[in-house]
């Protein structure tokens, strides 16, 4: 089984209108438009607790989580509203996948099962060599078969930090989302392992659309296409978007004063 | 870089020229102009010498005062009248001042503050630690007597006298305990489920502080519970194995809410997210990612309530009664355990005393047994099944 990993895909585009975003009764994130292209990686940046954590949870209504939290506003799976009375949050979680800060493999099962748990967790009926084929292709995807296809039984907890965020990746793509969104993917890897993320990144973009925070600069422009500038005025005000532009933009002429002090690192 | 090293010289060693300071301090001022303008200025601050070198007792030294005060004990306590008591405790507070007084006099108040800490918490600990070796030793020692084959394979019917057996108490306390634990182990995870993952605001704080207040009721409540509940709907005077179960298990419930609870807290909430965001409803992520992570420490909590409840001996007297042949229907009639054998034993022992009073001891014995067994079970499910939670 030689096929290429990554055929590429038409991704469903994620467009924002007027988002305010909820914690009980206070507005961390308000007024947020954005389109977010298909195929595309686009890459969220500003200080900490500005909002785009927050944000990137609201596109697959992962925020509601935390007890209290609410969205208002609009957000639209190329013409689907996801936050619609009739959505159900898990089914818009099967679209639109996540990888999280920290790796986070689950603890109890191999690394075959960590990539199937998707499909398996959902109690969906797959013949057995199904199941190999879409375990071997996203683990193929994810850049990480030929390092563990020897060990699928062993557990996922015994891969280093890097791999085991590559599994995650994995088990994220396995069940087919049309979305990924990838919470500080890097942050708490090594700069090799980084490297490797940021290659599947730009990989990844063939089939998926990648909304990624990042705290690193650098990153951001290297991996990708769009880049949105969220800031904040000061504690307790909301965060909100100040520009997304071409990432070339954003770093080299950005519209904004605070864009281009954030960028250049005079700010934040 | 030599300024600092020529700083320290200058000021902390022994100037060969000490006796006419004027001279030695132009001196060496001269010699540091000539080496760094940085050094003109002289040090306003002297740091003292390094010294780690302290004295330090030897490491028998505890051991031996505790000893030698040991002996002088002897020698006072023997000169008003011996008392095995008054020496023991004599020894053990004279031995930690006379610790803390020696390491004072030789290694200073630190180390002497050190010493007689590690001295009271070593007495607390053996202090602890005696009753139970006492109780160990008792039992093992006076239930050996009748810990052979007959005490596993007879029971009571028609014994008077010497011989006779538990094997009726064995199965009793096995199938009501085993009963409790079919009955407390379901409810128990579930209102730990809705406690810890469901459970919000108001109620669940009610519902957890009245779990508490239950894992501190007298187990002869319980009983009395069991009991009338049962005497409503089968009139007066019922006696059943399973109302005995009924008992343990109200006592037992509270015990695994807790434990099953703290272990679904220290499940990552990052493994809850990884879940969701692959579309996993929410009671499956509970079933298929939650209790599995926690299964270890869950088991091991319950095995524990078993252990904890497997020696009850007043409510099952109210409800079980007391009898002598073997019974193995929870459903019909009393039932014989373990512990209200060794009681009933010991409290009404018939003549002679002795066959009972040894059969009695023999009963405790292979309690303590059984618990131990299941403690060690735990200790072996949390290694071989607990998962390592980061």
């Amino acid at each position: 089984m030689t096929a290429p990993a990554h055929t590429p895909v038409q991704a469903k585009s994620i467009t924002a209108t007027d988002l305010d975003l909820y914690y009980g009764s206070f507005l961390a994130v308000k007024g947020v438009n954005i389109t977010i292209e298909p195929n595309k990686v686009t890459a969220l940046i500003g200080s900490s607790g500005c909002g785009k954590s927050t944000f990137l949870r609201s596109l697959n209504r992962m925020h509601e989580l935390v007890p209290g939290a609410y969205a208002d506003g609009e957000v639209l799976l190329d013409d689907v509203d996801i936050y619609a009375a009739d959505a159900d949050p898990v089914q818009v979680r099967r679209q639109i996948g996540m990888v999280f800060q920290a790796p986070n493999p689950f603890p109890t099962m191999s690394i075959y099962d960590n990539v199937a748990a998707g499909l398996k967790l959902n109690s969906r009926k797959i013949k057995k060599s199904d199941l190999d084929a879409i375990v071997e292709r996203a683990l193929r995807g994810a850049n990480l078969w030929d390092e563990v296809k020897d060990r699928l039984g062993k557990p996922g907890m015994g891969l280093s930090g890097g791999q085991q965020q590559r599994l995650c990746i994995a088990r994220a793509t396995a069940v087919e989302p049309d979305v990924l969104l990838m919470d500080e993917p890097a942050s708490a890897l090594d700069p090799i392992s980084t490297l490797a993320i940021e290659d599947l990144i730009t990989e990844l973009k063939k089939e998926y659309t990648i909304v990624i925070v990042t705290h690193n600069m650098q990153q951001a422009s290297r991996a990708s296409d769009n880049t949105a500038f969220f800031n904040i005025e000061g504690t307790g005000k909301p965060g909100r978007l100040v520009e997304v532009d071409t990432t070339e933009k954003i770093f080299s002429n950005p519209t904004h004063k605070e864009t281009e002090d954030y960028v250049s690192g005079r700010f934040g | 870089m030599s300024t600092e090293p020529t700083q320290r010289e200058d000021v902390t060693d022994t100037d060969p020229n000490a006796d006419v300071p004027g001279l030695g301090s132009l001196a060496s001022n001269a010699h540091a102009h000539a080496e760094d303008a940085h050094t003109v200025a002289a040090p306003a601050r002297v740091r003292p010498p390094v010294q780690v070198a302290g004295k330090v007792l030897p490491g028998w030294a505890p051991w031996g005062i505790v000893a030698a005060t040991a002996v002088v004990m002897a020698g006072l306590v023997a000169a008003i009248g011996w008392n095995w008591a008054l020496w023991v405790v004599g020894t053990v507070v004279v031995g930690g001042a006379a610790q803390y007084v020696v390491s004072r006099a030789v290694e200073g108040k630190r180390r002497a503050t050190d010493r007689g800490f590690t001295y009271a918490i070593v007495a607390a600990f053996a202090l602890a630690l005696a009753p139970l070796i006492s109780l160990l030793y008792t039992v093992v020692s006076r239930g050996a007597a009748r810990f052979d084959g007959e005490f596993f394979t007879w029971s009571m019917r028609g014994v008077i006298g010497e011989g006779g057996g538990a094997v009726h108490a064995i199965y009793g306390t096995l199938i009501i305990t085993g009963c409790a634990t079919l009955i407390s182990v379901p409810i128990g995870i579930l209102a730990a489920i809705y406690l810890q993952e469901y459970g919000q605001g108001r109620l669940k704080r009610a519902l957890t502080f009245f779990v508490d207040v239950m894992t501190g009721i007298p187990s002869i409540v319980a009983g009395l519970f069991a009991f009338s509940l049962f005497s409503i709907f089968f009139g007066p005077g019922i006696r059943l194995g399973i109302m005995g179960s009924v008992a343990l298990s109200v006592l037992m419930i509270p015990i695994v809410v807790r434990s099953t609870e703290e272990m679904l807290r220290i499940v990552p909430n990052s493994l809850r997210e990884a879940s969701y965001a692959l579309g996993v409803s929410k009671w499956r992520t509970i079933v298929k990612v939650v209790l599995p992570t926690a299964l270890g420490g869950i088991v091991t909590g319950v095995v524990l309530a078993v252990a904890r409840i497997i020696g009850e001996t007043a409510p099952l007297l109210i409800t079980v009664g007391v009898v002598s042949s073997v019974n193995v229907n929870p459903f019909d009639g009393r039932m014989q355990n373990l512990a209200v054998f060794a009681f009933n034993s010991y409290k009404s022992p018939g003549v002679p005393p002795e066959p009972s009073i040894d059969r009695a001891w023999t009963a405790a014995l292979v309690l303590i047994l059984i618990v131990m067994v299941l403690n060690i079970t735990a200790r072996f499910i949390y290694r071989r099944f607990g998962t390592e939670i980061r």
